[in-house]
């Protein structure tokens, strides 16, 4: 059975048509890759999936139930790119990551003992367990997202969807979480996520999907990273040609590339 | 203190109390939504309900109850339809709720300007025993709501779309906190008054928030200021003849910066001592 089932799939928002025509299947154990440029629709892709965008045409079943009747909201762990608005009020780590775990327990129950253990389970997975009682504000980029993802571990889902998240945060926290992740999709969980480029992913990603112009332009497995991007030190620089004038080159060599 | 022998500033204080408690349980949420002047909104809404329950001698209380939940939940439906038209419609529906209040209470009767400024300003010392038992009947339900909730309203405020993906009823629990102000807004105008309505919800988390770490910290440490807030401002505008609710706001915001300023003198001298390099947590702990 297909745990994610998108067909002939389109969205956007205003006039503007974001995805025209995207067809998907993601089936149980599988670790899918949405990749693509800014503003390719990636993220409305799994924005959509979730319901947090309204379908324009096409059908979207989860673990088999179409989207508007599904209600085992507890199967699926969700990833943001980053902390919700995050207000003046404090919150410990403990208490953000707790609140994945309401899809399983419900509105009106209260937490229990074994709520307590899951989130401790949670933070022990990402490597953020000594941080439980500060608060979420005192920690790093790296260490917001990979609360994040405590916070949907705590709930066990069995459908992981995250969006970007590995975008500028750290290289110690990107090996956290691919760690994390690893350990999930081990278990047999199933993985959709987003992301600007594969980095310490890469080894996990079981399939690529390259969302271009609204469609989906590339299916199958991941790319390999070429030439000098295959380097393991490599910063994802882009070169800007324009900067190099003729005269200067005579007497000061460069290799054409500028770093910002 | 042989004043506290007489049964109105008894009331008065009970009143007072319940409100202290009720409001920053309440404000915590609106406060970590960006939202903390929705108060005075549904406040201004109120007082329409105020002139209707006037003219037409209902007790203002119930009217204002059910005007300024109707103008919250519309604020409500307002929000959530989005942002950018949200701000004008809401300052639409703000002076029209003050302007036909004060209209509908100059309509009633003669005493229309003390009335007024009784629900503006607040007149905790004429709380009447039925008036006691509405406040404290509301007051308890207010409570309840944020005990029985909390969880489900932290994750609301605290990431609504990850909420909405953890299929918990969004729009309900929206509305539920709508009407919630509302009700906390009409129990506090006999204190405070409505102008000050939103201060008791906003100043004690404010002021809890400059030295606490996490919510649930946060959110009882906002009670206690509040509760001391409303008992003092009642108790020392006794003594000082003194406008009750005004004094209560300013004794709230003294504590607030009272908190503010004991914040950023602990954070100085912490930058000031030497760091111990041990104390930094390593980001990632590698096993075997």
């Amino acid at each position: 059975m297909s745990v994610v089932e998108v067909s002939h799939l389109a969205t956007g928002y205003d006039g503007r048509e974001v995805l025209r025509d995207v067809s998907l299947s993601v089936a149980a154990g599988d670790v899918v890759a949405i990749l693509g440029a800014n503003g390719s629709g990636k993220s409305t892709l799994i924005r959509t999936i979730l319901g947090l965008v309204p379908a324009r045409r096409g059908e979207i079943r989860l673990f088999g139930t179409p989207q508007q009747r599904f209600r085992h909201w507890d199967r699926i762990g969700y990833v943001p790119q980053r902390l919700g608005a995050g207000s003046g009020v404090p919150a410990t780590v403990g208490e953000v990551v707790a609140s994945g775990l309401l899809a399983r327990r419900g509105v009106l129950r209260f937490p229990g003992r074994s709520d307590k253990a899951a989130v401790r389970d949670a933070l022990t997975a990402v490597g953020l367990l000594d941080r439980i009682g500060d608060p979420v504000s005192t920690l790093s980029g790296g260490q917001q997202q990979r609360t994040l993802i405590a916070r949907a571990l705590a709930g066990k889902p069995g459908l992981l969807v995250l969006d970007e998240p590995n975008a500028g945060v750290d290289a110690t926290s990107q090996e956290a979480f691919a760690a994390a992740l690893t350990r999930f999709a081990g278990d047999g969980g199933t993985i959709l996520l987003v992301l600007h480029e594969l980095g310490p992913l890469r080894p996990l990603i079981g399939r690529a999907v390259v969302v271009h112009d609204g469609r989906i332009a590339y299916e199958g497995t991941p790319p390999e990273p070429a030439g000098h991007h295959a380097e393991p030190d490599h910063e994802h620089l882009h070169p800007h040609a324009d900067e190099v004038k003729a005269g200067i080159c005579e007497w000061a060599p460069t290799d054409g590339t500028k770093a910002y | 203190m042989e004043l506290l022998t007489q049964p109105f500033m008894q009331r008065a204080l009970i009143a007072a109390m319940i409100i202290g408690l009720a409001a920053p349980s309440l404000g915590i949420y609106l406060v970590q939504r960006r939202l903390s002047l929705i108060g005075d909104g549904i406040g201004h809404v109120a007082l329409t309900g105020v002139g209707l329950g006037l003219l037409t001698g209902n007790d203002p209380v119930y009217t204002a109850v059910i005007v300024s939940a109707l103008g919250a939940v519309g604020v409500e439906l307002i929000r959530e339809r989005g942002r950018t038209s949200g701000d004008l419609a809401l300052a639409m529906l703000f002076y029209g709720g003050i302007a036909g209040g004060v209209l509908l209470v100059g309509l009633s009767d003669g005493s229309g300007n003390s009335s007024l400024m009784k629900y503006l300003f607040g007149s905790p010392l004429t709380t009447s025993p039925e008036d006691l038992a509405v406040i404290g009947g509301l007051g308890a339900a207010v409570l309840a709501v944020m005990f029985f909730f909390r969880p489900a309203l932290f994750a609301l405020c605290n990431d609504e779309e990850y909420a909405r993906v953890s299929g918990l009823p969004v729009r309900t629990l929206n509305i539920l906190l709508a009407v919630t102000t509302a009700v906390t807004v009409t129990i506090a105008m006999r204190t405070v008054g409505l102008l000050l309505v939103s201060a008791m919800m906003v100043v004690p988390v404010a002021a809890a928030q400059q030295v606490t770490r996490g919510f649930v910290t946060t959110m009882t440490l906002a009670v206690v200021i509040g509760v001391s807030a409303a008992g003092g401002g009642i108790l020392v505008s006794a003594e000082a003849n003194t406008a009750p609710g005004a004094t209560t706001v300013l004794l709230a915001l003294a504590v607030f910066v009272a908190t503010a300023v004991f914040a950023a003198a602990r954070h100085r001298l912490r930058r000031a001592a030497p760091q111990p390099v041990a104390s930094e947590p390593p980001d990632v702990v590698l096993h075997g």
